[in-house]
């Protein structure tokens, strides 16, 4: 089988089994937001917070329990890496640096999982699970969290009230990543991965040479970095590692995961708004970036017309032998198309326009299908901005799923779509001005520049990935790319619950033969052109110094 | 008042084309006026007056940047960019004054004919006094809420207000445009009376119901009015999209100069441009860039487009008190129509003749307009014409039949009828009138009904008409009836076919009628509406709307009595007949001047006229973008990156060329498209999702295709400009 066909019946095999999961998934989901009934557990953690169940927040009150909540986990793990030589299983290292010590504690609570340092020989053990990898569960869970409130604001009319961030943040994690994170680590082990406490082990190999085979608890973490669309690898190399991706198809099981809450809420929003074509139409918009994407990457990397790449059939340069180059372009894709930043081979590497597919990823707002939750939220915002356009054009008030949007929404809707450009493009400007910063890069011309874009826009997506070849570990990166993070994650949060309030308020208008069917072809269509468009017009002038001119 | 309004089409729309979809058109554009309009578009360069639009703002800042640059750095380049640059600026204030222009000017004439009146005030008016009170002259703008004034035969009325003695004709043509006089009353649902028309015969004691400066017309003007124009709610939505627009492209301008100094840096061996030097792209070229990446189209447009909006409903004579209320127009999910005017003729009418026991059909016709002619209600008169019509009798008039005694039709009796005493057969006696009634006089002049007038009766009432009976008494003979007159509500034409259009548009359509439930169902069947109120009076017309508010529905109405406005005031657009009272006119958010009901469906249409205008020149306006990037990029950037000549793909002549004609190309588009936003785009009932197919295909993929061909044939043009190469 050529390597073409195998890349195919991978993209095609990963196509059906998320088809598969849509719905049983989606409804099981939909149920964890919905149940009135609390498991025993879950009301003993209630009573060790003090939180009322069944008390329902304004989306003011929801938006201070995210923040707070975010506020306690970054100040925990900064606590946690600065004292990390006086804990158990510290491996020896000693404190992180405080520089990057709060980039990495905000990289982990933003759900960006931006790695300034490598895991082999920084992280301690226990720093890893209870530190790193507990905030891979709730940083994912608050994004749902907050999806889910969005969705609510929907459905509601005539109420400020949204749920309860404690209830949903519990329950996500409780019901929906904790069980899946216990077979799947399961799973990873049987497929080869490592799953010890051990220092590891000092080898002579056959060679003569001596080599440090690393321990640790790798499997546990990477379930949940891939599930949770984390991506802070266990080790520096993250899923380019063999003990962190073993196998092809451990390669497959990851990008699927990496896709399955992502592809599945939209489900679930369906359910909660009672029309499953909405979300039908949500999944379908989210599919056709997503699947234009790993087209497009995966061609621009098979059949480069560079000299190279000719000569051995691909561009393989900063790829796994073990995966080969289409495995490793679908999961570059996927990585960047939802919020995870996990790599299994260099994107730094990949040709110049092929590289630039994960960058435009990002860009798109990481909403195809995006990070945990937070895909659907943005895909929402955007399906509100093009609800509002295309309603105009049907001459009535745009109202999307019944609820009008007016000026509070768009002013909401506009400050999302405002937030991160903002501070991707004004980061990656202030870093291209200074001689010192510009120091960090290890290329000239074009690509260094790309290198600069791509570490913005990773960070003010919350996505995480590097395109490598820039050295962040530079009280400069550490400290701008963390305030990126902190902002391009929370901001948005803010004005998605703001929207939401604003959405639950209204009494619903209904349906009738003059109102925009927001489960049509044509809109969906339209949702996708919106999204292209808006993205292009705003980061066509940056991409075309960048990888534009590297690659035409 | 237009004689009630027989035609479903009123003389203001414009004739459909023969089996083409109708249309909602406005005025044309008229060139003469743009040169009129233009020192109005001078006087609104005034920054404090432009930083209501805050793209154009941002227009006019740059051109300003630019002009500095200009005058330090000359160049045919520098100069021509600036030069449309200041266009762009001035071409957007055009289309705001060519709209208020047209706006004011049909509101002026109107506010001219009663500035100049002077009114006669009377300090000491109670009721019933006479002539005798003291009458002072006061200018009309000078006049207050509650004031009392005396207009004559021959005079102006001073201002708005209710007639609260006397009666007279007035002549209404200044602000309606129809020349029949009309009747103002004191009492009843006549009494309101409009400022700046006149009356003709008579005197009456007008109450003013106006404070100064507030009248309808002052308040019309001030919404053709760009400075005082309150934005309506869609609007200013859309005014917060366009800022964020706005701020993305800012940003997206002002980070690409760190990114173009550190790439030109890398290629120092590439020769400065006017584009693009050591120091980064030039200031003029970066403004460029803004302005044509900036929401200019409609944001030179927005304001126009509202405008022409409401300058549209005062074209059909409708005097929009907000413009909240026209766009609210266009959201409407439920039409309360009153039956009587709007959807039937204003009465019944005879439209079958009915004989029974043998009795031959003209024998009936003769002696149902026999016992007519005396009855002078609009139901009367049909029978006479409907015999006229179908039986081909001559209307015979009261004095030509010889020893006739004429029975008029009273309330009472519910009869009318005649007597004639003819030669040698005595008294003839024909009655016509409500089935009881006749049968009860039939039965009074030994009479025997036949069971055979009854069965008709019934059928006629349940297929919702109203039966007549008609009698004859001969003397000496037992009186007996002759047949049944069966009137019925005769619907005016092309109802059927605005009301699928409303379906089409998602509007449910509700009839609100007196008649019976029976009556109301047949009607409405006819005229397919969706759905009835039978009986309904004005707390039940309330509560519908109430109800259908509460399901989140948007509820328009017309109206005319003072029993109506609780339930105008509550509808989310209420209409009021300029013929109704002041406390309706007073309590709808609109007033039709020509009195149509019919007038409604129009004012829902322009509503969503008016949003698409909006929705479409944005969607161009951002579609156009693309192109202009194409144009742009590679001018600025392929001496560094030649590979970026790739984006070239209109291939223009050079990079100032290109950046020219962009520049070019985005000034004119706005005055390409005044006449659409004056006009309105076309705009067809229909469904939700057609409209947006064929709106979509027209302004997303015209506005990405339309630039390309633009720039590329004026770079055709601008390259052979000395200077520019």
């Amino acid at each position: 089988m050529s390597s073409t066909t195998t890349g195919l019946i991978f993209i095609v095999s990963l196509l059906v089994a998320l088809v598969a999961v849509y719905r049983p998934f989606g409804d099981y989901m939909y149920r964890v937001f919905t149940s009135a009934r609390h498991w025993r557990v879950e009301r003993g953690m209630y009573r060790l917070v003090g939180v009322d169940p069944d008390g329902e927040q304004s989306w003011g009150v929801y938006a201070r329990s995210v923040l707070a909540f975010s506020a306690v986990s970054v100040l925990f793990l900064y606590g946690f890496q600065r004292l990390q030589n006086h804990l158990w299983l510290s491996l020896g290292f000693p404190s992180v640096e405080p520089g990057q010590a709060w980039n990495t504690a905000v990289s982990f609570v933003t759900n960006t999982n931006w790695q300034s340092y490598s895991g082999e020989s920084t992280m301690g053990h226990l720093v890893q699970m209870a530190g790193l990898a507990v905030q891979n569960f709730v940083s994912a869970a608050v994004g749902i969290g907050v999806a889910v409130a969005l969705v609510r604001g929907f459905t509601r009319s005539r109420t400020d009230q949204l749920g309860n961030f404690w209830v949903d943040l519990v329950r996500i994690c409780l019901r929906i990543l904790l069980p899946v994170a216990v077979v799947g680590a399961v799973v990873f082990i049987a497929g080869g991965m490592v799953q010890n406490l051990s220092a590891g082990q000092d080898v002579h190999t056959l060679a003569g040479a001596a080599q440090h085979i690393t321990g640790g608890p790798v499997a546990s973490q990477e379930i949940i970095k891939e599930f949770g669309t984390n991506g802070g690898g266990f080790y520096n190399a993250n899923s380019a590692h063999p003990f962190e991706n073993p196998t092809s198809w451990t390669n497959w099981l990851q990008i699927f995961l990496i896709l399955a809450v992502g592809f599945s809420l939209p489900r679930a929003f369906g359910r909660v708004v009672r029309d499953n074509r909405q979300g039908v139409a949500i999944a379908v918009v989210m599919a056709v970036l997503a699947i234009g994407s790993v087209l497009t990457v995966n061609a621009l990397e098979v059949a480069h017309h560079g000299t190279v790449p000719q000569a051995v059939g691909a561009a393989t340069e900063g790829t796994e032998t073990r995966f080969g180059v289409p495995q490793s372009a679908t999961f570059a894709s996927a990585t960047t198309l939802t919020s995870t930043g996990a790599v299994d081979s260099f994107h730094d590497s990949y040709t110049a326009l092929g590289g630039a597919v994960p960058l435009a990823n990002m860009m798109l707002g990481e909403v195809a299908p995006g990070g945990t939750g937070s895909g659907l939220y943005g895909i929402l915002v955007l399906a509100v901005i093009t609800v509002f356009v295309a309603g105009l054009m049907v001459g009535r008030t745009p109202e999307y799923l019944g609820k009008k949007i007016s000026a509070r929404e768009v002013k909401f809707a506009s400050l999302y779509f405002l937030t991160t450009p903002t501070l991707v493009l004004v980061g990656a400007a202030a870093a291209m001005s200074s001689a010192s910063t510009r120091a960090s890069m290890l290329n000239t011309g074009p690509h260094g520049l790309s290198e600069v874009l791509y570490a913005y826009t990773s960070a003010g997506n919350n996505n995480g990935s590097a395109f490598a070849g820039l050295g962040v570990n530079t009280p400069w990166y550490n400290t701008t790319l963390g305030l990126v993070m902190l902002l391009g994650r929370f901001l948005p949060i803010v004005f998605v619950l703001g929207l939401a309030g604003s959405l639950a308020r209204q009494n619903p208008t209904p349906a009738s033969a003059g109102t925009l069917g927001t489960h049509q072809p044509l809109f969906v269509g339209m949702v996708v052109g919106v999204v292209l468009i808006l993205i292009a017009l705003t980061y066509l002038p940056a991409l075309a110094l960048g990888p534009l001119a590297e690659g035409l | 008042m237009s004689a009630t309004t027989i035609d479903a089409f009123p003389a203001a729309r414009p004739p459909a084309g023969p089996g083409g979809p109708r249309r909602v058109a406005g005025g044309l554009l008229d060139p003469a006026q743009l040169l009129r309009s233009t020192p109005d578009a001078l006087r609104k360069l005034n920054p404090v007056m432009l930083w209501r639009n805050p793209v154009m703002f941002i227009v006019e800042v740059g051109s300003v940047f630019t002009t500095v640059l200009a005058v330090l750095h000359p160049s045919v380049f520098a100069w021509l960019t600036t030069l449309w640059l200041w266009l762009t600026v001035l071409f957007a204030n055009l289309a705001e004054a060519v709209a208020e222009g047209r706006g004011k000017a049909q509101a002026e004439t109107l506010r001219r004919a009663k500035h100049d009146a002077m009114a006669r005030r009377l300090a000491s008016w109670v009721p019933g006094a006479d002539r005798a009170i003291e009458e002072e002259p006061v200018p009309a703008a000078e006049l207050q809420l509650g004031d009392i004034v005396v207009v004559e035969a021959g005079q102006t009325i001073p201002g708005d207000g209710d007639v609260i003695d006397g009666i007279a004709s007035v002549d209404e043509s200044a602000i309606t445009g129809e020349s029949a006089p009309v009747i103002r009353e004191s009492g009843g649902d006549r009494s309101a009376v409009t400022g700046g028309t006149r009356v003709l015969s008579d005197r009456i004691i007008v109450k003013i119901t106006q404070k100064p400066g507030e009248s309808f017309i002052d308040r019309m003007i001030a919404l053709v009015e760009g400075a005082n124009r309150q934005k309506t709610p869609n609007e200013i939505a859309l005014n917060i999209l366009l800022a964020a627009l706005t701020i993305i492209f800012l940003l997206a301008v002002a980070t690409l100069q760190p990114l173009a100094i550190y790439s030109k840096a890398q290629n120092p061996a590439a020769p400065n441009t006017e584009a693009l030097t050591g120091n980064g792209v030039t200031g003029i070229v970066l403004v460029s860039l803004l302005v044509c990446l900036i929401p200019t189209t409609i944001g030179a447009l927005l304001s126009a487009i509202g405008i022409a909006g409401m300058d549209r409903l005062v074209q059909r004579n409708v005097l929009a008190m907000s413009g909240r209320a026209v766009e609210a127009a266009g959201d409407v999910n439920t039409l309360l129509l009153d039956k009587t005017g709007t959807i039937t003729l204003g009465n019944r009418q005879a439209s079958e003749f009915l004989p029974v026991d043998g009795i031959p059909a003209e024998q009936l016709a003769d002696a149902a307009q026999l016992s007519s002619l005396a009855d002078e209600t609009p139901e009367g008169r049909s029978v006479v014409v409907y015999a006229k019509t179908a039986y081909g009798l001559r209307e015979r008039q009261p004095g030509e039949l010889g020893l006739a005694t004429w029975v008029a039709f009273s309330a009472q009796t519910r009869m009318s009828g005649v007597d004639i005493s003819e030669d040698g057969t005595g008294t003839r006696s024909v009655r016509k009138g409500a089935a009881a009634a006749v049968m009860k006089w039939v039965r009074d002049n030994g009479g025997r009904p036949t069971d055979g007038i009854g069965t008709l009766v019934d059928g006629i009432s349940a297929s919702g008409g109203t039966p007549l009976v008609v009698a004859e008494h001969l003397a000496g003979r037992p009186a007996r009836a002759l047949g049944v007159i069966h009137l019925k509500d005769v619907v005016k034409t092309g109802m059927r076919e605005r009301f699928e259009e409303m379906r089409r548009m998602g509007i449910h359509t509700v009839m609100i009628t007196g008649d019976n439930p029976l009556t109301a169902k047949a009607i409405a069947e006819e005229a397919g509406v969706d759905d009835f109120l039978a009986e309904a009076k004005p707390e039940d017309k309330m509560a519908l709307i109430t109800r259908e508010q509460e399901g989140g529905k948007l509820v328009a109405m017309t109206g005319d009595g003072t029993n109506d406005a609780p339930a105008l005031a509550q509808a989310d657009v209420g209409v009021a007949m300029n013929t109704g009272t002041s406390a309706a006119k007073e309590a709808g958010n609109m007033v039709d001047l020509d009195s149509d009901p019919t007038k409604l469906i129009e004012i829902v249409e322009i509503g969503k006229q008016l949003l698409i205008t909006r929705g479409a020149l944005t969607t161009f306006s951002i579609a156009n973008d693309i192109a202009k990037y194409f144009a742009i990029i590679p001018a600025v950037f392929a001496a560094v990156y030649p590979g970026l000549d790739t984006l070239n793909i209109m291939r223009l002549h050079s990079p100032v060329s290109a950046i020219l004609s962009a520049v070019v190309f985005n000034a004119l588009v706005i005055v390409a498209l005044i006449p659409l936003a004056l006009r309105g785009v076309r705009y067809t009932p229909s469904s939700a999702a057609t409209m947006l197919r064929r709106n979509l295909l027209v302004y997303g993929i015209g506005g990405i295709v339309a630039p390309f061909i633009g720039i590329k044939l004026i770079d055709l043009i601008v390259q052979f400009v000395p200077g520019i190469s």
